[in-house]
């Protein structure tokens, strides 16, 4: 549980009626105080260790289609009202009338995590990156570089709006990530995996550092032997939670309701339509404990839900937050999101998975006369317009005659969302999920996805070979 | 002297016996402005400010120094006391380095750049407000394929900086910025395409809408109607943004800081040819139309005119303190830091690519036949600057005949960054200063695969 709130609530009453005082629909005051560290190990040496602090508040005032928003690190009072003042600026004249603001009782929010990474000793986070290092270079004399990082955070929000709403939470996460390069006769390559929970240190209890760094180098090994990726269209294999970024690009962006209603998504009005393969019923949910994009309420202070978007093929909802959600006249999904304070709400995915299949994973391969085998994806982008989405293997494979035979050099794959969900011919039953962080207009923020092993019948991939 | 280096210098001042620091702070206004459908859709005014700081301690006995970092995103005195202990704590957790040192006055003279312009200020808010929505409207009426304007933006901002060390570094810097942008989606049936246009200065005068939306609409309306090409090797011409983003890109292999960590391909390659000769890149913060121009590094040693590649032989890498002493060379002026919360570290901070004498459209005709590329997606995904493997997604039109042809899209263009820099044909002469750590121009690359349909 929260200590003191950041700010007291007859504070947030003046300042949100105050915020109101020239006109306006609504006004929201989110308070953050955010404390991070991290420490990197890098070509062997403890480099720096690092530590930050961003404490502050960001007001916004929304009068009918328009929101003004400031931001101020001053939660002072004083800090605050001058804050509510710039948000209000935009906000029409309509004179100036009393509104009296009632805040309800806070819903208070506790931590999920067990072991606050402030409590952990800092020489303790050190063993962890040297333990990981030793691993790693333990793999092989290939192995030229190492690169272990790890990193906390320990978030206090608060949110209160002119509804009455006033919630609270604190948000813990921690993460690790090992970077490696082997250097082999066709040159360097590069082997990474990461480890990223809402969850405080004890996740190591869980979870073996040496396990991340040995996938890390043996994807970094792998590929010294690899060849070229073919170029031109392929039936592909994704592993059982190889990334899952798939459905975040190839759909999850343009299920988020700020694009669609702007009409700048290629799934608007498609609500009812089959959209994707009868296997596909994807679900973000924000409720899923512990993944990377869990929280207990949004940066909007409303609940996460499981949120069903395509079920068996068929689009059925979008991702909503209080704005794109109060024009419609539904309530939000609980996908109003926000880097920090300094930043402006938005629709947001948080954990968006594909439903398990019931077919067996290595059957789906050996029923794959010839194609990829991607194991591990890296980053993607999309055009939420035009659907026309990419999205990069950092360990793949060829199959031939249904076996997975040769590693890959690194390549992107390129295709139309609507039309790849269409060629999804076969879902296993091994379900996982990875952790992500998702950029939208400049802001980042933590997501998670997930999906077992899926055949695409044929996709764009942009080798040399 | 400026009150925020007098704030920087104070904490300094508090170094103990065994102990170097650097200080940095810095304070800044923005501005940001989202028009839609003819009125504000958004409008953010914010202060903000915050101070970095690094502890430097003395090792045990000729081990070396210890490094800690800490930051704050305010520069409230109990504030900066909780991240000088904190960094003062982070320093004992490092491992000693003889070459973990803070910068030193290198007797290089920072060039006098002016990049402030106090229209920025003194703009009123309601002809910052007009400059979008008249951005959004002349890009809807432009076509009558424009069928949505996502996005119009203005936005602006100044940023004040001050860093002073124990070493004896005291350096200012201010600069102001304002950027207009605008996404416009064109329509034609079931078809969908989109553009992007900008338009960068100093301030809100030195902004061209009609550039953006105009850049915006082309961009979009050329490519309705777009299909998959057919697989197979080819030319590629890409656009001045594509060849700023590529060579940010290839920046990151020129770092010192890669280069001695054994995670750049131009490693062990000084002297060596790497490029076509036609090819020279210079990375100039001094050179005041470079969008990222600064006189003063992340370190606060003079920014300089660093020649990384002349004639297509590999001269230098950039480096700031640290990669250089590892290296055994001095440092190039080229720390970078991320604000406040970021430590520096080595890298490029204004390419320019050294123009050639051919127009754009001199360019298509003596490639004859391949692929104009207009942008690219899946640059972090797909670019690894450790293998040097290239492959991006890319969309744009065919080159048939030496002219632009029918529109392309959903394809990649693959390779890798040695070979794309060997196969270099022809680089134009309409050098473009655009954001980014690069400006750009049309630059033509042999034999690169094609794959699509």
């Amino acid at each position: 549980m929260t200590d003191t709130s950041l700010i007291e609530t007859d504070v947030l009453q003046r300042v949100l009626s105050a915020a109101l005082g020239g006109g306006g629909d609504m006004a929201e005051v989110f308070a953050e105080d955010s404390v991070s560290a991290s420490a990197m190990l890098d070509d062997r040496r403890v480099e720096e260790l690092s530590s930050g602090r961003s404490r502050g508040a960001g007001i916004r005032v929304i009068d009918g289609d328009t929101t003004g928003f400031a931001h101020t690190a001053d939660l002072s009072e004083s800090g605050l009202m001058a804050a509510a003042a710039a948000a209000a600026a935009v906000a029409r004249q309509g004179g100036s009338r009393t509104r009296t603001v009632a805040l309800g009782h806070s819903s208070t929010h506790g931590r999920g995590s067990k072991t606050l990474p402030s409590s952990v000793e800092k020489a303790t986070k050190l063993d962890l990156l040297v333990r990981a290092d030793e691993a790693a270079r333990g793999t092989g004399d290939a192995i030229s570089q190492v690169q272990v990082g790890c990193g906390d955070s320990r978030r206090r929000i608060l949110i209160a709006n002119s509804e009455g709403l006033l919630a609270e939470d604190e948000q813990i996460r921690t993460r690790f990530n090992v970077m490696c390069v082997a250097n082999g006769d066709t040159g360097m390559q590069t082997g990474f995996e990461s480890l990223a929970r809402t969850e405080g240190y004890e996740i190591f209890e869980r979870h073996n550092v040496e396990d991340i760094a040995r996938i890390a180098a043996g994807r970094a090994l792998a590929k010294l032997s690899a060849r070229p990726a073919p170029s031109g269209e392929v039936p592909i294999v994704l592993a059982g939670g190889s990334g899952g970024i798939l459905f975040h690009e190839a759909c999850g962006h343009g299920l988020e309701a700020d694009h669609v209603v702007k009409d700048a998504s290629v799934y608007a009005g498609k609500v009812g339509e089959l959209v994707a393969s009868p296997l596909v019923t994807l679900v973000d949910d924000g409720t899923v404990l512990g993944e990377w994009g869990n929280f207990a309420i949004d940066d909007e202070g409303c609940a996460p839900a499981r949120n069903v978007l395509i079920e068996n093929g068929i689009l059925t909802d979008y991702m909503w937050d209080w704005l794109r959600a109060h024009k419609e006249g539904r309530v939000s999904s609980g996908n109003g999101r926000r880097q920090s304070y300094q930043h402006l709400p938005m629709v947001r995915m948080t954990n968006t998975y594909l439903l398990a299949g019931r077919e067996n994973a290595d059957e789906i391969v050996a029923q794959t006369p010839t194609g990829v085998y991607v194991k591990k994806l890296g980053g993607g982008q999309v055009n939420t317009a035009t659907g026309d989405f990419v999205f990069g293997t950092t360990e793949a494979y060829l199959i031939e005659d249904g076996h997975i035979t040769e590693p890959l050099r690194d390549a992107n794959l390129i295709g139309n969302g609507p039309e790849v969900l269409r060629r999804i011919d076969a879902v296993a039953d091994d379900f996982d999920m990875t952790p992500g962080t998702c950029g939208k207009d400049g802001q980042s923020v933590p997501v998670g996805c997930g999906q077992a092993t899926l055949r695409i019948t044929g996709i764009t991939l942009g080798g040399t070979a | 002297m400026s009150d925020l280096l007098t704030l920087a210098t104070s904490v300094v001042e508090r170094a103990q016996p065994g102990e170097s620091m650097e200080v940095y702070v810095n304070r800044g206004t923005e501005t940001e402005i989202r028009a839609y459908e003819g009125a504000v859709e958004s409008l953010t005014s914010a202060d903000s400010s915050g101070v970095g700081i690094r502890v430097l301690l003395d090792g045990p006995q000729g081990s070396g120094g210890r490094l800690g970092f800490a930051w704050a995103g305010s520069l409230d005195p109990s504030v900066i006391d909780a991240a000088l202990s904190d960094a003062r704590d982070n320093a004992r957790y490092a491992t000693p380095d003889p070459d973990v040192v803070l910068a030193m006055p290198d007797g290089a003279a920072a060039v006098d750049l002016d990049l402030w312009d106090d229209a920025v200020v003194g703009t009123p808010m309601e002809e910052k407000v007009a400059l979008a929505i008249a951005l959004e409207r002349a890009t809807r009426a432009a076509d009558s394929r424009v069928r949505q304007v996502s996005s119009a933006d203005y936005s602006d901002g100044r940023v004040e900086m001050a860093l002073a060390s124990t070493t004896g570094i005291r350096s200012t810097a201010r600069r102001t910025t304002a950027f207009l942008s605008v996404d416009a989606i064109a329509g034609e049936g079931a078809d969908t395409q989109t553009g992007t246009g900008f338009s960068v200065g100093r301030s809100p005068k030195d902004l061209h809408p009609d550039e953006a939306m105009s850049d915006a609409v082309l961009r979009a309306t050329r490519m309705l109607g777009a299909q998959k090409a057919t697989s197979g090797r080819c030319t590629v011409v890409f656009d001045p943004r594509v060849v700023s983003t590529l060579l940010s890109v290839v920046s990151s292999a020129l770092s010192g800081e890669a280069v001695v960590k054994g995670r750049s391909f131009f490693a062990g390659r000084i002297g060596e040819s790497v490029a076509d000769g036609s090819v020279t890149l210079v990375d100039d913060p001094t050179d005041a139309r470079a969008f990222t121009a600064s006189s003063h590094d992340g370190e606060g040693l003079a920014c300089r005119r660093n020649v990384l590649i002349s004639d297509g032989m590999l001269r230098m890498f950039v480096f700031d303190t640290v990669s250089a002493r590892r290296a055994q060379t001095s440092s190039t002026g080229s720390a970078v830091r991320g604000g406040f919360a970021g430590r520096p570290s080595a890298g490029c901070r204004a390419l320019v690519l050294a123009p050639g004498t051919q127009a754009a459209e001199e360019i298509l005709s003596a490639v004859g036949t391949g692929l104009y590329v207009q942008s690219v997606t899946g640059i972090h995904s797909g670019v690894n600057p450790v293998s040097g493997d290239f492959s991006v997604g890319a969309e744009g039109l065919m080159i048939r005949g030496g002219t632009l042809a029918e529109p392309v899209r959903e394809v990649t263009v693959a390779s890798t960054l040695q070979r794309m820099l060997q196969a270099v044909v022809a680089i134009g002469s309409d050098l473009t200063w655009l954001p980014g750590v690069a400006a750009g121009q049309t630059l033509a690359i042999a034999d690169m695969q094609l794959s699509g349909g």
